[in-house]
């Protein structure tokens, strides 16, 4: 592996008594005509210090990427604690603030992050360390090869000869940063691997403040705003007479359909904005679930939709077929709820801006406030606090909107708030998708023609079209359609595939039963045709798949259980990772009941033990929880459920036991966050349909209306 | 407007609200005692609790005027060193996630461990589903509840030797 030295800069002096290193991410850009212009090596404004030393020797590594509940600000400094060799309670983890000139995709979303910055992370680590020992050696005089670390140390190959980091950091800031630099072996990894509690466990367990909804500033007054009750409608006018006569307003004010009530504190707020009276368009002719319902079944018809992936020819394949499956499966819309509702902190003041608060995506709130108050972007500040969740939900910035907007508006510093109500209401939902699937099968039971089209509502492609078990089959059609609602919608954890895998996985044991197959056979079977004669283009690795799925069917005993466990499998390859999953259901009382769910990950190296047994069995309970619980409906555009008594999400008493398993191959590691879930739906209706013998279409499957579709 | 008198985490507090305004906003708007969350405000997630004398209340539906002379203690009080057996077991199973309900879950399961020192793995459960986490780290939930269980037992047995 080459660094080049350019890569890395140092900062020194100015710091005093600090060695810092850091990774120049322009150096990573594709566009180095840019680059040059900007001599980056001698730039310390665009210096990124990922860590940085003490002369105490203490170890301070900064976590640039938003810290939502996944882990992230944990798991990236391990990675350069373990290169650069120290005891990890000598480093304290620090969240950075965006700076978009000094750290590049500083998001959380898409599980990416560990991905994009493994060799990064290691290098910085890995190039200290180096550093280090060749101060030591200097000084000692003798050959750095002959030196090694420990614990923050280095340690030279003669008697007493051993320097803490901290005495050595004067020497190491004024060496050159060397060209290359080689990396532990996996075999010598302490803490990669290890279980590593989370770096704000304290805070947490002490209630430090922490999160958005903590933003306390001078001069902060807070907000609510009162958006539209129907999606589609609009507002006509409002009266907020009654509203200003209540203690503690400052003021209403109306934007974009929306009318904020501004206060002095939160309750006076929730009181007075009781108080407003809207009037709306005409609302008689909003979506109502039966409008979905409606569209769904044209959406099947259409002559329109988009082909999204063809191999062979599907309709002559699927004509000469000895038999034939077909199924229809569907989503509701779902919200996001994740504990800490939305809101952010907003100070627009003539040539600067501060924002703070909780988003997923701040480089995008930083733009997208620059482009609506008509400033230039670098007058923008955003603070990055910890997150209540998100759930994809943060991705959406509406709410960083919101705030600028009304402060720009009241001249003054805003905290909006939003109720459950809003944050349940207010939109940015996972899009309700229905499925359609029919297989072809000839006189061996050899699945010859596969059939999928999505409609979805504003899902955009609700089709992954290049997944397994795209691949291995010979005649494969692919569609979607989609239609423009006025219900917002956005990612949701693992968007599309958190349902669309779940349809799929339940419709490939319908087929499996139809053929007469174990379920898990046939996917090997597949699998073995992708290895030796994939049918066109691929986007996984089968036998990555492969391992998950042995390893689980040996872990569940699958088969072996006896008549009184039921067993589902599932397995899905989403965000680079690849997941296999073995429900168990058992009748308990007359009615069925999973009990456990059993998972193995192969999502390259495991980072932190702790976190991601977390991701994974988190993933599963939300999958599951999802899956059997939660629903929104709509009523003329007005969503149905407003808050946690009539939009049910899983308790304790509801869970099955989980058993997270990983391969930890040593690949460069891959997402997690995300990949988990989908696959949990489908383990958890085959198990289901396993201990009944009745095939659950319409999610949530515990709702009232699972008739067959 | 009424001057009201607490007594929160050991010391009075005096400050000037409306009498129907819920523990929660006084607690997190007047006194900068943000730890315990806002989740639903209508005792659904248990986000909010805190203990009145000891016994584990909803504070998003509790009027301040309701609390009167009675003790409250939030998660800012129950150790501030984080030593009290169930932040010493939820640090040691690592069990948040996002963090943002765990305070209303620690004020629950240390209520529950004072009440029922040896809980059963079904009055843990039983115990603790009042609170949602959307993380779902249910189970190391009930794990820690059991591990404070243990530490708080091994703890009062080596004062009594």
């Amino acid at each position: 592996m080459k660094t080049t030295r350019r890569s890395f800069i140092q900062k020194t002096a100015l710091m005093g008594g600090v060695f810092s290193l850091g990774f120049d991410w322009f150096e990573s850009k594709a566009n180095s005509g840019i680059m040059q212009q900007m001599n980056p090596v001698l730039d310390t404004n665009r210096f990124n210090a990922f860590l940085s030393i003490e002369s105490t020797g203490k170890v301070i590594l900064y976590s640039p990427n938003p810290e939502i509940g996944q882990g992230i600000k944990t798991a990236f400094p391990i990675v350069v604690a373990e290169e650069l060799d120290v005891d990890w309670k000598q480093v304290e983890v620090r969240q950075a603030n965006l700076d978009t000139q000094l750290f590049e995709r500083q998001l959380t979303g898409g599980s990416g992050a560990l991905k994009h910055s493994w060799e990064r992370l290691r290098k910085a680590g890995a190039t200290a360390r180096h550093m280090l020992i060749q101060a030591a050696a200097q000084q000692w005089g003798v050959d750095a090869s002959t030196c090694k670390t420990s614990k923050g140390f280095v340690i030279g190959p003669n008697k007493g000869q051993k320097l803490a980091y901290g005495a050595l950091v004067d020497a190491a800031s004024k060496l050159t940063v060397p060209a290359e630099v080689s990396f532990k072996s996996r075999a010598d990894y302490q803490l990669i691997g290890s279980f590593v509690k989370g770096v704000d466990n304290y805070k947490v367990l002490t209630g430090k403040p922490q999160f958005g909804l903590d933003t306390q500033k001078s001069g902060m007054v807070v907000a609510q705003i009162v958006r539209l009750a129907a999606f589609g409608s609009t507002l006509v006018s409002f009266d907020a007479a009654e509203v200003k006569k209540m203690p503690g307003i400052i003021d209403v004010v109306s934007f974009k359909n929306k009318v904020a009530v501004v206060g002095k504190s939160t309750w006076e707020v929730i009181q007075a904005r009781k108080k407003l009276v809207c009037s709306y368009s005409d609302t008689s002719n909003l979506e109502s679930d039966s409008t979905h319902q409606k569209w769904f079944d044209e959406g099947m018809k259409t002559d329109k939709a988009k082909v999204e992936r063809k191999d062979g020819d599907f309709h002559a394949a699927i004509a000469k077929a000895a038999k034939v499956i077909e199924a229809t499966y569907e989503c509701p819309f779902l919200s996001h709820t994740p504990m800490e509702p939305m809101n952010f902190f907003a100070d627009v003041r003539p040539g600067s801006v501060l924002l703070a608060g909780p988003t997923q995506v701040p480089q995008s709130a930083q733009k997208a406030v620059a482009t609506l108050l008509g400033v230039p972007e670098n007058t923008v500040q955003v603070e990055l606090t910890k997150m209540g969740g998100g759930f994809g939900r943060r991705l959406n910035n509406d709410y960083a909107l919101e705030a600028a907007e009304l402060s720009s508006i009241i001249k003054m510093p805003v905290k909006v708030m939003w109720t459950r109500e809003d944050d349940m209401t207010g939109g940015i939902y996972r899009p309700a998708v229905r499925y359609h699937f029919k297989a072809g099968l000839n006189d061996k039971g050899e699945m010859i023609a596969f059939y999928l089209r999505g409609v979805g509502l504003n899902a955009g492609n609700s089709t992954r079209q290049d997944n397994f078990p795209v691949g291995a089959i010979e005649n494969v059609l692919i569609e979607s359609f989609n239609y423009n609602s006025a219900i917002t919608t956005g990612p949701w954890r693992a968007p599309i595939t958190n349902f669309l895998a779940s349809a799929e996985q339940s419709f490939l044991d319908e087929v499996a039963m139809a053929a007469g197959k174990d379920p898990i056979q046939m996917r090997l079977d597949w699998l073995q045709k992708v290895k030796t004669n994939p049918v066109g283009k691929i986007t996984y690795e089968p036998d990555r798949f492969i391992e998950v799925i042995k390893q689980v069917a040996e872990k569940a005993k699958w088969g072996k259980k006896g008549a009184n466990v039921h067993q589902g499998f599932s397995v899905y390859f989403s965000h680079l990772s690849y997941v296999a999953q073995i429900a168990e259901a058992k009748m308990v009382d007359g009615e069925a009941k999973v009990t456990h769910v059993i998972a193995v990950t192969d999502c390259g190296e495991v980072i932190n033990r702790s976190g991601a047994e977390n991701q994974v069995i988190g993933g599963i309970i939300d999958g599951y929880g999802h899956a059997m619980f939660s629903k929104l409906s709509f009523d003329k555009g007005v969503p149905q459920q407003k808050n946690f008594d009539t939009y049910k999400l899983i308790r304790g008493n509801e869970i099955p036991t989980v058993e997270a398993h990983f391969v930890n191959n040593g690949i460069a590691p891959t997402g997690l966050g995300e990949p988990a879930l989908p696959p949990t739906g489908g383990a958890v209706a085959n198990a289901l349909f396993a201990a009944t013998k009745k095939r659950l279409y319409r999610q949530p499957f515990a709702g009232p209306d699972n008739a067959n579709l | 407007m009424e001057s009201i008198e607490l007594l929160i985490n050991r010391k009075k507090v005096k400050v000037e609200v409306d009498s129907n305004t819920p523990l929660l906003w006084v607690l997190r708007d007047h006194l900068s005692l943000v730890g315990t969350k806002y989740g639903c405000g209508i005792a659904q997630c248990g986000a909010c609790t805190v203990w009145i004398d000891g016994e584990p209340m909803r504070s998003c539906v509790l009027p301040v005027s309701a609390v009167g002379k009675s003790a409250v203690t939030t998660i800012e009080g129950l150790h501030e060193k984080a030593e009290h057996p169930v932040q010493v077991a939820w640090d040691e199973l690592d069990v948040p996630q996002c963090g943002y309900c765990q305070a209303g879950q620690i004020m629950t399961a240390a209520a529950l461990l004072k009440k029922n020192p040896k809980p059963s793995h079904d009055d843990i459960v039983a115990g603790m589903s009042g609170n949602i986490c959307r993380c779902g780290t249910y189970h190391r939930i009930h794990n820690a509840v059991k591990r404070a269980s243990e530490i708080a037992s091994a703890s009062n047995s080596s004062k009594k030797k």
